[in-house]
Order: structure tokens, then C-alpha cells, then sequence
């Protein structure tokens, strides 16, 4: 991949992109048999629609420790499942519009359409993303935040796995 | 008040309800009144004290209440919006209550201070009110009072911290939902909050930590906002519960404002009306999305 994991670098942002199966993790796919060269910053989470990502798996992202999020799937009218893209349109209206009312900077979380074939929109979406966050900074750094890094130790410490693991 | 003391009474005596849920005096200011006799619908009030919303006994989350036999609510214009919320998600059959509304004149934002209304004392959602007069009721009493004082102090202060930095924003926040105890009480006070199992106490995963944490606290109120978000009725229970003074209302607002600028929603009295999240139109703003 390309040379932007830099030891050198004081900063590089860890993103994490929500995705739908049906075309942006396809594009994303095509991304990468085209053998196009990107940021590796972005962690994919693949899920059946853009219409299955609550609002919530972007904040436990920031909360675990993303700078910032990609949330990408069909476009309009593309929707493997007719309608679910529509239906996530507006969730994410209402979403930004508060984050941004709470003191989130544009620019941390990104919406776009990338279609199946679009394995170039999605490096320049990837690039453009992983550019802004870095110019951001550290999420965990945000002024005021009192949001304390997740313990790398325990990373589900209320799981019964973990705790029988421990009884062990 | 004695065309709603009589009315309740004839629905009593009639056996058309069981109970009414109204409010009457107690000693601090007025209380939710359930009355189930039809003598002691005397001591129903109502007045500019009325603050409190009572559409949340209905919720089907309230046992106790439904316990009491087929129910009376009195509402006022803004809280018939509630009902007809219920009515819309199919946790209430409307022909399961008897809806009384009252013409209303604005109420106080604090009922236990016992102060007159006045602009000061006005609740930050009365000035401009459109929904007086409640449409959805079976029987509407009282005379229409003069509209409620004052200018909206809320708009303002949206259009304010707006205005500001988003890292000045943050921090605003972050002290503001730092005080939270996660008592819960802007949930249990909602008329819309009903469901049996709400997100915030699922543990297997826990999607928001439970304890009084900036992060449990930040999700929290992200998800209660969003859950809201052109659902919300705007009665101010859930701002008037909060014992720490979280000025949730400012969430809510601004939620109302995209709903009503981006999808062209304003919270009503009619079932029939679909909320903005769960519907969609094809040609829905998008310019957020690259």
C-alpha cells in the first residue's frame, strides 16, 4: 500500500468505514483488484445496507478509538434492498445536523455513494477523508473531550466470555 | 375548570371511563390527579400550572395505570400531539381513551414555583404556539385564554451556539451532558419513550456504558435525540424531569428544525401524518452526502 503508515509521522488517524455489501464494498473490492493505491487508514466494516448502520455504531467507532468515520453505500435508487438507502438518508440527516450542533467538526464523519464500479471514487473518498482527519488531529485530543481511551487490555469487559476467561 | 369538573364526572357516573388522568392541587403546586370516582372529580384544575404532560400514562410501559380501567386524559394542544403519536405507532388504539382537551394559554416552566405567568416565567415552548386548541380530543373545554407572553428564547439560543466554534460547541456540550447521572428520568418522562426494552439498558452488547461517563453520557444523549428526532412532540417533560438541568429542549429544537426545513415536518395532531424518520421521499436533500 502506499507509504502512509509513517513511523515518522506524528499523526496518522485511524477511520473506520461503514459499508454496504452490495456496492460500496464492492467498490472498495474493485478498489483493490485494480491494484489502486490508497491510504490504509480505513478499517472496513461490512454490513447487509447503508440502511442497517445505526447512528450508534458511529459513536462506539469514535468511542474505541477512530478519528473518523466513513458511512458509503448505494446510490440513490441503487438500493439492493429498494429502499433501505433512502431510509438512511434521512437517519443521517437528522444524525449530522446533531453531532454538529454538539461541537463535532465537519469533516470527521463523511457520507457518500459508491457505487460497484466506482473503485476510483471510493480511493479519492478514502483519501480525501483520511487528508481532512489528519488535518483534524487526534479525536481523543479534542479540546474539552474527556473521552478516555478504551482499555486495550479488556476490550469487552462486559462480555461473559471475557469474564469466564478471567475465572480461568 | 366546572365544564371539565362536570364532563369528567358524566364520564365517570356514565361508566363511559374508568378513570381520569387530569391534575389537581397539591402542595407544591398542581399534581396528576387519577380520579375514579366520580365525587372527587371536584378537585380536577387546570391553569397556567399545568406544565406536566400526561400523555405518558398511556404508554402501554405503564401497567399500573392501565390497571385502572379505559382511560380519560386531559391534554392540552401540545400534549394531544403525544397521543396522537401513540396513535400513529400503534401503541394506542384511539378508541381506547377519551381525549379532553383543553384551550390553553401558554403554561409556566417551573409549576412549583408558584409564580404568575409572565414572559419571564412563560415555558420556552409556549410563545408561537400553534396548537392552542387541540384538534385530536373528543371534547374540548374551556374558553380560548389570551396567547401565551414573550418571544422564543429557545431559536435564539440555537442560532447562538451555532454561531460558535464547533470546539467551543463541544465543550459547551461536554459540561453540559458532563453533569448528567443517568438517571434516566428525560426517558421515563417522555410520552414517546415506550419501549419495553430501551437500548441504553442492553448489556449483551452494551452500546451505551451505563455509568455517569462522558462517553456513556455523549451516546446517551445522541441516541435519546435521535430516537426523537422528527418524533419528538415537544412538551418539555423530558428537559422539566432532568434533575441536573441538562438543556435538552436545545437538542430536541434543533432536531424539529431540520425535520421541518430539510423533510417539511412540524409535529401535529393527526395520525395520519407520517414522521419524517421511517418515511422517505426520492428526492430527499442530499448535499451532506458526496
Amino acid at each position: 500500500m502506499h507509504a502512509t503508515l509513517d513511523k515518522e509521522s506524528p499523526f496518522e488517524p485511524r477511520l473506520t468505514a461503514f459499508v454496504c455489501n452490495w456496492c460500496t464494498y464492492t467498490g472498495a473490492d474493485l478498489a483493490g483488484t485494480s491494484r489502486l493505491q490508497m491510504d490504509a487508514n480505513v478499517r472496513i466494516v461490512r454490513l447487509p445496507c447503508t440502511g442497517r448502520i445505526d447512528p450508534l455504531f458511529i459513536i462506539k467507532a469514535f468511542e474505541r478509538g477512530a478519528d473518523g468515520v466513513i458511512v458509503s453505500g448505494c446510490h440513490p435508487a441503487d438500493c439492493h434492498y429498494t429502499t433501505g438507502n433512502y431510509h438512511a438518508r434521512r437517519r443521517f440527516a437528522f444524525f449530522k445536523e446533531l453531532v454538529e450542533f454538539l461541537g463535532l467538526p465537519e469533516g470527521r464523519i463523511t457520507f457518500s455513494w459508491v457505487s460497484a464500479s466506482e473503485g476510483q471514487k471510493w480511493r479519492e473518498i478514502v483519501n480525501d477523508a483520511t487528508a481532512r482527519v489528519r488535518a483534524l488531529g487526534p479525536f481523543a485530543s479534542y479540546p474539552g473531550t474527556a473521552l478516555p481511551a478504551f482499555p486495550a487490555t479488556d476490550p469487552h469487559p462486559n462480555s461473559i466470555a471475557t469474564a469466564k476467561g478471567a475465572a480461568r | 375548570m366546572r365544564e371539565l369538573r362536570d364532563l369528567a364526572a358524566k364520564l365517570l357516573s356514565e361508566g363511559t371511563v374508568q378513570v381520569v388522568i387530569g391534575w389537581e392541587d397539591g402542595p407544591r403546586g398542581v399534581r396528576p390527579a387519577f380520579v375514579t370516582d366520580p365525587a372527587a372529580a371536584r378537585n380536577l384544575v387546570f391553569d397556567e400550572r399545568c406544565t406536566q404532560n400526561l400523555v405518558p400514562y398511556l404508554s402501554p410501559r405503564r401497567a399500573h395505570v392501565a390497571k385502572l380501567g379505559r382511560p380519560a386524559v386531559v391534554v392540552k394542544g401540545c400534549d394531544a400531539r403525544a397521543v396522537a403519536g401513540l396513535v400513529r405507532e400503534t401503541q394506542l388504539k384511539r378508541e381506547d381513551v377519551v381525549v379532553i382537551g383543553v384551550r390553553c394559554g401558554g403554561v409556566v416552566a417551573d409549576p412549583s414555583s408558584l409564580e404568575a405567568l409572565s414572559p419571564a416565567t412563560v415555558a420556552d415552548r409556549c410563545p408561537g404556539c400553534t396548537a392552542r386548541e387541540p384538534h385530536l380530543a373528543d371534547h374540548v373545554v374551556g374558553e380560548l385564554p389570551p396567547p401565551p407572553p414573550a418571544e422564543s428564547r429557545r431559536d435564539a439560543r440555537i442560532a447562538e451556539l451555532e454561531a460558535m466554534a464547533p470546539q467551543a460547541r463541544w465543550t459547551f456540550w461536554q459540561e453540559e451532558l458532563g453533569r448528567c447521572v443517568r438517571c434516566h428520568a428525560c426517558r421515563e418522562a417522555c410520552p414517546m419513550c415506550f419501549c419495553e426494552r430501551c437500548v441504553a439498558d442492553k448489556t449483551q452488547p452494551q452500546w451505551v456504558e451505563s455509568s455517569p461517563h462522558p462517553r456513556g453520557n455523549f451516546a446517551w444523549h445522541v441516541t435519546r435525540a435521535l430516537h426523537q428526532a422528527g418524533r419528538c412532540i415537544d412538551c418539555g417533560e423530558c428537559e422539566r424531569a432532568c434533575p441536573v438541568g441538562i438543556p435538552l429542549g436545545l437538542l430536541n429544537r434543533k432536531l424539529a428544525q431540520v425535520a421541518s426545513e430539510q423533510f417539511g415536518h412540524v409535529p401535529t395532531d393527526d395520525p395520519a401524518v407520517p414522521s419524517p424518520v421511517g418515511a422517505f421521499k426520492k428526492d430527499d436533500p442530499q448535499e451532506f452526502i458526496l
